[in-house]
């Protein structure tokens, strides 16, 4: 089999994990060297999904000895299989990366013979890129769940980030899906990692040369939509992840339909994206905006509203803690008004200092008066000539444009106009109430 | 104070040059309507006072930004100088009267007009520079490797301490057709050099190997069931295309020679680099 084949099989196989990016390690150039490795990330190219391309994403082999449902390299589907000789894997990445179209390797590997002989395999990819090619840029590399510790360890001081994927949101779908994984076997390697890597930034505070384990951090990945598990649950799942594991980043990806399987949804379902897209916007709510999961969903509605985005549905849902003067707001509070991004936000405490800010000022700091107006005030007073009626408010607030990126078919019927659609939803009739106090 | 005159500058689009500009003004307390550089067919309605390049002079204005504006304003000065905004001139004058008068207040004035203007140009400069860490494809020809880009703004100082440190054991060359310029990397030195026409070779067979490995391994790593044109062309827009063997196939390399290269617009003279 020639390389071109094996590259096209091994990378269709690994196309479904979507930790692509090249982010959390900086790393200089050295003479002798070949590359270097740049904390905000760099996306190369992308894909014809409109997804960035960062790494050289390919599997070691899409061989596997185990049989999980969802995965298109089970041992029962009949796909053609190839593997890569480490060798090979290490002359690829070089080539491609001098020539710039790649900022690393993303490596993983479907299981050959046994957890532990994966991962030296792994292992010897890995080492002849950076010790013998001296090779300085981004490597993130999979672990394998029920390899031993120490090969694993091994393994971490190779690459700037490693990652166990999660899978599945719930013990119950694991069981179901992927008998040969349990909860216990992908949990073990990512604390593991995490003690790792927590260990390491006290060794480095001790001995400036001590070799860095994973210093990009640890992801995951879960599929969405392959199980009943709802938003409530993942976005629980996801802010456990991220205060106990201290992961960087985890990763959603819409369940694509590769195989026939009962227990799945059928091979002509359309992957969900806008729900993936719900849960990144949530995810980044978490991150970055100082909300909790549990301010965003709960067991009675436990699922994102298609047509509005998180934010939006808790601005709604919180209507007494608006207006926000713009000229006196905290931080904090601007944050949390729809329309009002972290850059904005910034822009605004900055801004303030030189002088008050009306509307017009707003617009120029990048803030969506479309959304933002029905939540704020400037020295005082709303936008002139605002109306607040229960249908201009949502119908500002749903980002038909956003919407359209996804096919979503349920969605793409509505007309967004179409009143009797806004009265069934549930958050519809409390616009009405939504005034401006005092 | 100063006068508003039917007068237009008009320099010999340097970075001095401009600055040049600046010290006139404010040595006559003059405003010019509109400042152009030599050779950029402008300015017939206006009389047009030449403005000669002084290396004194530029470096009394450049040496004050810091010490009566900030760290900051002088950086923002450089990059909106490579920017590709119609008028930069004047857009650089105007934000310097408001930075002399305003000392380093002027950095958070950011709903004013002038400083806008000149935030959102020199967003766009190191967008379009950011773009292009990853957006570069070098073609190995044997011992060096170069590259082709057209950008708008003049990026290649944006971008040269991340090529150099990338690849410090490499000789390379990245050649903006644009500004006719090169930023050209032998281990150890490098320097940005005025380029009028640069022809890249056919490649080897090597060479045509890698690249239709990289295109197999483009075509593979799309999900079809997740195609979406928007948003690829919105992430990666289509003016960079034509540099990328992924989207072109194999053609770029001689699509270049038929093209006729592009007038040569109005850039900053290239500057020894070292
Ligand atoms: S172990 Fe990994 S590669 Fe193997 S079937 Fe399960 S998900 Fe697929």
């Amino acid at each position: 089999m020639d390389m071109m084949e094996k590259l096209e099989i091994l990378t269709e196989s690994a196309k479904y994990d979507v930790a692509c990016t090249s982010s959390g390690s900086q790393r200089s150039g050295q003479a002798g060297s070949l590359g270097n490795a740049v904390s905000f990330g760099i996306c190369h190219s992308f894909a014809a999904d409109g997804r960035c391309i960062s790494l050289l994403k390919v599997l070691m082999t899409n061989g596997c000895i185990y049989d999980c449902a969802y995965c298109i390299n089970r041992k029962s589907n009949p796909v053609r299989r190839a593997a890569f000789t480490p060798q090979e894997i290490a002359d690829v990445t070089m080539q491609f990366y001098r020539r710039n179209y790649i900022e690393g390797l993303f490596l993983s590997s479907g299981i050959m013979r046994s957890p532990d002989y994966t991962t030296e395999q792994l292992i010897a990819a890995l080492e002849l890129l950076r010790n013998e090619y001296h090779f300085r840029g981004y490597i993130h590399v999979k672990a394998i769940p029920g390899a031993d510790d120490a090969l694993l360890s091994r393994l971490g001081t190779l690459a700037d980030r490693m990652s166990v994927n999660i899978e599945l949101p719930s013990q119950e779908s694991l069981r179901r899906l992927a008998p040969d994984k349990s909860k216990q076997s992908i949990l073990q390697p990512m604390g593991l990692i995490t003690n790792k890597i927590t260990e390491n930034s006290t060794e480095l505070v001790k001995y400036k040369h001590a070799p860095r384990f994973a210093p990009a951090g640890q992801s995951t990945q879960m599929i969405v939509g392959a199980t009943p598990d709802t938003d409530y649950q993942i976005l629980n799942l996801t802010e456990g992840l991220y205060k106990k594991y201290k992961l960087k980043r985890i990763f959603y990806s819409a369940y694509t339909p590769v195989v026939e399987d009962s227990l799945l949804p059928s091979l002509d379902t359309k992957p969900p994206l806008l729900r993936e897209h719900r849960l990144y916007q949530a995810d980044w709510l978490l991150r970055f905006y100082g909300f909790e999961a549990k301010e965003l969903l709960d067991e009675a509605a436990p699922n994102f509203n298609p047509l509005l985005d998180p934010k939006c549905s808790w601005a709604i849902n919180h209507r007494e803690q608006f207006p926000v003067e713009v000229n006196r707001a905290p931080y904090e509070m601007l944050l949390r008004v729809p329309g009002i991004g972290v850059r904005s936000a910034q822009r605004i405490i900055k801004a303030r200092r030189a002088g008050t800010l009306d509307f017009h000022a707003l617009k120029k700091l990048g803030v969506v008066l479309k959304r933002a107006q029905f939540f704020i005030t400037c020295k005082g007073r709303p936008l002139e000539g605002l109306k607040v009626g229960e249908h201009t408010l949502l119908r500002s607030l749903m980002s038909g444009q956003e919407l359209a990126k996804f096919q979503q078919p349920e969605i793409e019927q509505l007309s967004f106009f179409d009143d009797s659609y806004l009265a069934a939803l549930p958050e519809a009739g409390v616009a009405a109430s939504f005034s401006y106090g005092g | 104070m100063f006068v508003t005159s039917s007068l237009a500058y008009s320099y010999d689009g340097s970075f001095e040059g401009l600055l040049c500009c600046v010290f006139e003004s404010y040595q006559w307390k003059e405003t010019p309507l509109a400042i152009h550089s030599e050779g950029s067919g402008q300015g017939l309605l206006l009389e047009a006072k030449w403005i000669e390049t002084d290396k004194i002079k530029a470096d009394r204005v450049l040496r004050s930004i810091p010490l009566k504006i900030s760290r900051e304003a002088e950086e923002l000065v450089r990059l909106g100088f490579w920017s590709a905004v119609p008028d930069k001139e004047m857009l650089l004058l105007n934000f310097l009267y408001l930075g002399f008068s305003n000392g380093s207040a002027v950095m958070n004035m950011l709903a004013d007009d002038t400083f806008f203007a000149l935030n959102k140009a020199v967003r766009l400069l190191r967008r379009e520079s950011h773009h292009y860490l990853g957006f570069i494809r070098f073609t190995v020809y044997g011992p060096v490797m170069a590259a082709v880009i057209e950008p708008q703004g003049y990026v290649l100082p944006v971008i040269k301490d991340h090529f150099c440190d990338r690849f410090q054991s490499e000789s390379f060359m990245i050649y903006d057709r644009t500004h006719r310029v090169a930023l050209i990397h032998q281990p150890g030195r490098h320097a940005i050099v005025p380029l009028d026409e640069w022809v890249p070779p056919q490649p080897d067979e090597t060479e045509a190997a890698y690249r239709r490995l990289w295109q197999s391994f483009y075509h593979a790593i799309g999900i079809k069931e997740r195609k979406n044109d928007r948003q690829r062309a919105s992430m990666m827009p289509k003016r960079y295309w034509k540099h990328l063997p992924e989207m072109t196939g194999m053609r770029p390399v001689r699509a270049a020679r038929q093209e006729k290269a592009p007038r040569r617009p109005r850039n900053p003279k290239p500057r020894e680099l070292q």
